[in-house]
């Protein structure tokens, strides 16, 4: 199934040291889907959805998925097909 | 001790970046280009498979598009690109901080010192380059040495996405064998002369005897024969100390051949303004002036003169860039692009030498009179003040170089 870069809400954990922790995503339709865990963070590429940034590796409803930070907005590889207003370059 | 020098180089830079943000179009022939309906149509870069066709950097978007009917042209998007490589100099400055950057997408490494610690230069070497392709999506070449040169010949000599070194040991055997003008700065105009002396190779430049070279091309001989055989001893700078501008210029295309005095002199003062504009910003006075010329023959001159006097004044760059025009420009060809460029910089609150017969009070205001306009500008946009000899042809000089241009080669002196 192809993948799409997908802009998504997020809610986001900022702390005093200025670390950022994303706590949840906000799906369509006001799903929200709560991240229990971060299991890695590291400078990655998504080849898949077509972006580089900071990439979150987390642990939702025990799958694990990744949450690329680029520059000020947050995206994931989504696999159905996007609506227009959140496909982006 | 031997330096050890990495010079990494990332692939069709802006093509790869473009092609990472565009999936669908990876496994097309791939060229970022310019605006073609602004006349700035040439292929800035292209991918792996856009050169399979033959399609070249500078050349025309219909030349290219002769070659390669399906290639994909996409309009340059620099502030993405800035970023990406904003992102690979984090990288690199990882193992060391002599970080010299060599335009936007090169920049030379001196490990010698954290080799040891990160376990050899060819591991950093691999490690950068993985680095990238994991965390920028995008692949660099990267050549490893004992000197500048030789690490820009290794980053070029296997491309891409690969490392080659280039020791005391197989240095003869990579590296001399190649053509002369591989060599970094042996351009088409020192080829065609050392070709004419029956040198075609760099081993043949690096045997001749470096008195003849001196005799035959003064202070160039010697630097080419120091490139040639891995003598050339530059530093590579530290990352805060190149940030420094040695020139600021601005350069156009205009939407038609320029075809008079006229014509020029209109151009001049746009650019003139906005380099003018910048120096103000940036606090510098200038006093080397250069003026290039590209006729529609797509044949390029370039001339320099001096200012006696150090200025940032936007009329006086207008002015003398305009009398350097005429003395050297025949007009056997109409133009189609030409630029201005102001170097050898000073603070801007540098002393003047006066003299009897400048009238410094002139000087004063007319300074006082830019900075006034730079306030303008800067309120109210960029064409809320603007010259009456402007207005003859907005069409023609209704463009801001200043905002609209960003990015500049560099020079390796």
């Amino acid at each position: 199934m192809p993948v799409y870069k997908k802009y998504v809400d997020m809610i986001v954990r900022y702390f005093p040291d200025g670390t950022i922790t994303p706590m949840a995503v906000w799906w369509d339709e006001g799903k929200v889907y709560e991240i229990d865990r971060i299991l890695d963070v590291r400078p990655a590429a998504s080849l898949k959805a077509g972006g580089a940034g900071i990439r979150y590796t987390c642990l939702i409803l025990g799958k694990q998925t990744y949450i690329w930070l680029e520059e000020s907005r947050w995206f994931v590889e989504a696999k159905e097909r996007p609506h227009p207003e959140n496909v982006g370059c | 001790m031997e330096r050890v020098i990495l010079h990494s180089d990332c692939n069709c830079f802006y093509a790869s970046v473009e092609c990472l943000y565009h999936p669908e179009i990876r496994n097309k022939p791939v060229a970022v280009g310019g605006e073609p309906e602004h006349r700035h149509g040439i292929i800035l870069t292209k991918n792996q498979i856009a050169k399979k066709y033959g399609v070249k950097t500078g050349e025309a978007l219909w030349q290219a598009r002769q070659k390669c009917p399906d290639l994909v042209i996409i309009p340059p998007n620099y502030s993405l690109y800035q970023r990406f490589s904003q992102m690979a100099r984090k990288i690199y400055l990882d193992y060391t901080d002599q970080v010299e950057p060599f335009g936007i997408d090169e920049s030379w490494l001196d490990v010698t010192n954290s080799a040891k610690l990160c376990g050899g230069a060819e591991k950093i070497a691999y490690e950068i380059n993985r680095r990238i392709r994991e965390e920028l999506g995008i692949t660099v070449s990267v050549g490893v040495s004992w000197n500048k040169i030789f690490a820009k010949f290794g980053s070029d000599y296997k491309k891409p996405d690969a490392v080659t070194i280039i020791n005391q040991n197989n240095f003869r055997d990579i590296v001399w064998p190649q053509p002369v003008e591989d060599l970094l700065y042996v351009g088409p105009a020192t080829k065609k002369k050392l070709n004419g002396i029956g040198i075609h190779t760099i081993g043949e430049l690096a045997e001749i005897k470096q008195e003849y070279l001196h005799a035959k091309y003064g202070k160039w001989g010697d630097v080419l024969y120091d490139f040639a055989n891995g003598l050339d001893i530059s530093p590579v700078a530290k990352y805060d100390s190149v940030l420094a501008v040695k020139s600021i210029g601005n350069s156009t295309t205009t939407i038609r051949d320029l075809q008079t005095d006229e014509d020029v002199k209109m151009i001049l003062f746009v650019l003139a303004e906005s380099v003018g504009r910048r120096m103000r910003e940036q606090g510098f006075k200038g006093r080397e002036l250069s003026v290039s010329v590209r006729n529609n023959e797509l044949f390029t001159v370039a001339k320099q003169c001096k200012f006696e006097k150090f200025t940032n004044i936007s009329s006086e760059i207008a002015e003398k860039a305009f009398w350097l025009f005429q003395k050297f420009y025949s007009w056997y060809r109409p133009i189609r692009s030409i630029g201005i460029s102001v170097s050898d910089f000073a603070h801007d609150n540098i002393p003047t030498q006066t003299d009897l017969f400048s009238d410094e009070h002139q000087r004063i205001r007319l300074e006082q009179l830019d900075g006034t306009v730079d306030v303008l500008k800067r309120r109210f946009g960029n064409y809320c003040v603007q010259r009456a000899s402007l207005l003859k042809e907005p069409s023609l000089t209704g463009f801001n170089p200043k905002d609209e241009n960003t990015i500049h080669p560099v020079g390796y002196f």
